[in-house]
């Protein structure tokens, strides 16, 4: 195992993260102290609890959520599309490095991103609306493979890209739409019985639905299929991103 | 041939073909040897690059089989990759970067601990010591190609692709870069370069391959290349101008030029005395007084073009 190289290439993604800081994590914070302001603190006050607990504290789990998810996929796509786009790319490929060692070092640097950014969002919201985190552990354990598992999610859309656009719309007409879809401002309970059934389709509803546990307790679903869907989406990810080194697709001739 | 050369890259029956259907290499076998410089020549399109890029990792070949000192590239590539730098045609590197930062990434992604004394060495031989913390974007395109031959080296390799190292520099920065190469190799450092110049595989080069529709047409010392293959001419300026070229001369490979002023005989390296003897003989007896003599050979640019008009 080359750890150099994945340590090497951790680091480099990480001082790029530090270089635009503004953009990678102020500008995430900022919109979601937005939703909390409108929603939970504004809105918030007019809603009745959800499954006991207030509407603002309610809205935590799934606007970090809705960030981190974001991040992650915008965060590992750009790290893998910028050395195809350069040609960079070249070093990488020629380097005595496996699969593996090139995904843990994109991906662990996204997802330490993200997970950064999560933590940071948790903090911020405490400062709108007061909530409590019942299961600490489990709610790390959420944070992180999330984290991992939406990276490798981007890695993969920043392997299949051919230019910005693509790398553009994924977050924002795929992610986004699931994420607020998901769950994340409301109980898939309160959904007609036929909608309910649609929502879950969505792989963000089970990440939400055990995020959320992990801090209140209550579950739309169950933490057994939230954590086993969960697992199972990375599973997906893993296969593809092998299938990508396999055969070289959209990397290697 | 009297002396024993250690191979340190061989490729034997590399074919490559594209997706979409593009044979960029055909059954390609090339021994290289330890320590020399080997310059690939060929036209735009001809392989050059796909040959190079099968034996750094970054195109799988169809066929055949690749060794670098004995390990293979595709079974062994840790260890075949660690032995290789490249430096690829193109200047790709991070623009926003620093010399210094590219080249510790560099190192440390071809696994080796790191080592700033190290670092600050390559920059100082390649000159970018005193740019080491400015943008690579701010470089020239001279020392945005010394960043990435530093990047190459940085986990001293014993084998250095060099991509077209001076395709579109200027003269002094080629002068500068084939300096660059020959003190590498004193190193110890085997050097493969492809270039469509001419010139630079006839300066720099022992021995020298040409490659024209993923083939390879011939590998040959470089001496023995131009002697082989390289003709020479005469050039006799004469005292009275011929209308035709006298009888008597039909043997000899003759034209008539200047106006009839001059009269030009090509003859093979190989036969060197015994043709030109002859000729001067010959003239004598048919009693041609000429004023001047000038010999000249052929270059390695026009045996490369007899070759390519052969090949294809």
């Amino acid at each position: 195992m080359n750890y150099r190289a994945i340590w090497s290439i951790y680091r480099f993604e990480m001082a790029r993260f530090s270089d635009t800081i503004v953009q990678s994590l102020f500008a995430p914070v900022l919109s979601t102290s937005l939703y909390f302001i409108v929603f939970g603190s504004a809105i918030g006050s007019k809603m009745t609890d959800i499954d006991g607990v207030g509407y603002g504290a309610y809205l935590v789990p799934g606007l970090t959520m809705l960030s981190v998810l974001t991040e992650s996929v915008s965060n590992a796509s750009f790290g893998i599309y910028l050395p195809k786009f350069t040609g960079t790319i070249y070093e990488i490929l020629s380097a005595p490095v496996s699969a593996f060692e090139i995904v843990a070092g994109y991906v662990g640097a996204a997802a330490t991103k993200s997970t950064l950014l999560g933590s940071i969002i948790l903090v911020t919201a405490r400062f709108f609306v007061p909530y409590s985190v019942l299961h600490p552990v489990w709610m790390v354990g959420f944070l992180v493979l999330t984290s991992v598992t939406f990276s490798l999610f981007g890695f993969i859309i920043g392997v299949w890209a051919d230019g910005f656009e693509k790398l553009q719309i994924v977050p924002l007409m795929v992610i986004t739409p699931l994420t607020f879809l998901g769950g994340s401002f409301y109980s898939i309970n309160m959904l007609p019985p036929a909608w309910k059934k649609v929502t879950l389709f969505n792989p963000v509803v089970y990440l939400i639905d055990g995020f959320r546990w992990s801090f209140y307790g209550t579950s739309d679903i169950g933490l057994g299929i939230s954590v086993g869907m969960t697992f199972v989406f990375m599973a997906v990810c893993v296969a593809c991103v092998a299938v990508i080194f396999k055969t070289g697709y959209r990397i290697k001739n | 041939m009297s002396k024993e050369y250690e191979t340190i890259v061989s490729i034997k029956g590399v074919s490559k073909i594209y997706k979409d259907g593009f044979e960029a290499l055909k059954q390609v076998s090339l021994d290289i040897r330890k320590g020399e410089i080997f310059a690939l020549l060929g036209p735009n399109g001809a392989g050059k690059t796909t040959l190079i890029n099968v034996v750094s990792g970054i195109v799988k070949p169809s066929s055949g089989t690749v060794t670098v000192d004995g390990f293979d590239i595709i079974k062994d590539y840790r260890t075949t990759r660690s032995k290789i730098g490249l430096v690829p045609q193109e200047l790709t590197t991070d623009m926003f970067e620093t010399p210094w930062n590219v080249v510790s990434f560099s190192r440390g992604l071809f696994g080796k601990p790191r080592d700033p004394a190290r670092v600050e060495k390559s920059l100082k031989d390649l000159s970018l010591w005193d740019k080491k913390d400015n943008e690579i974007r701010t470089l020239s395109g001279g020392m945005k190609r010394r960043v990435m031959i530093a990047k190459a080296l940085a986990h001293d390799p014993s084998v250095l692709f060099l991509d077209e190292p001076t395709a579109g520099v200027d003269v002094n920065l080629r002068r500068e870069m084939w300096d660059l190469v020959s003190e590498l190799r004193k190193m110890g450092v085997t050097i493969i370069l492809t270039t469509h110049y001419i010139e630079e595989a006839q300066t720099m080069a022992d021995r020298i391959g040409v490659i024209n529709g993923g083939k390879i047409v011939v590998v040959e010392d470089k001496a023995i290349l131009m002697q082989k293959l390289g003709k020479k001419q005469l050039a006799v300026s004469l005292n009275a101008p011929l209308s035709a070229i006298p009888a008597g001369l039909e043997g000899y490979q003759v034209a008539l030029a200047a106006d009839g002023t001059e009269l030009v005989f090509t003859f093979d390296v190989k036969a060197v005395q015994a043709g030109v003897a002859d000729f001067m003989k010959k003239l004598g007896e048919l009693g041609i007084i000429f004023k001047d003599l000038q010999t000249k050979e052929s270059s390695l640019e026009d045996i490369f073009l007899t070759l390519l008009e052969n090949s294809s």
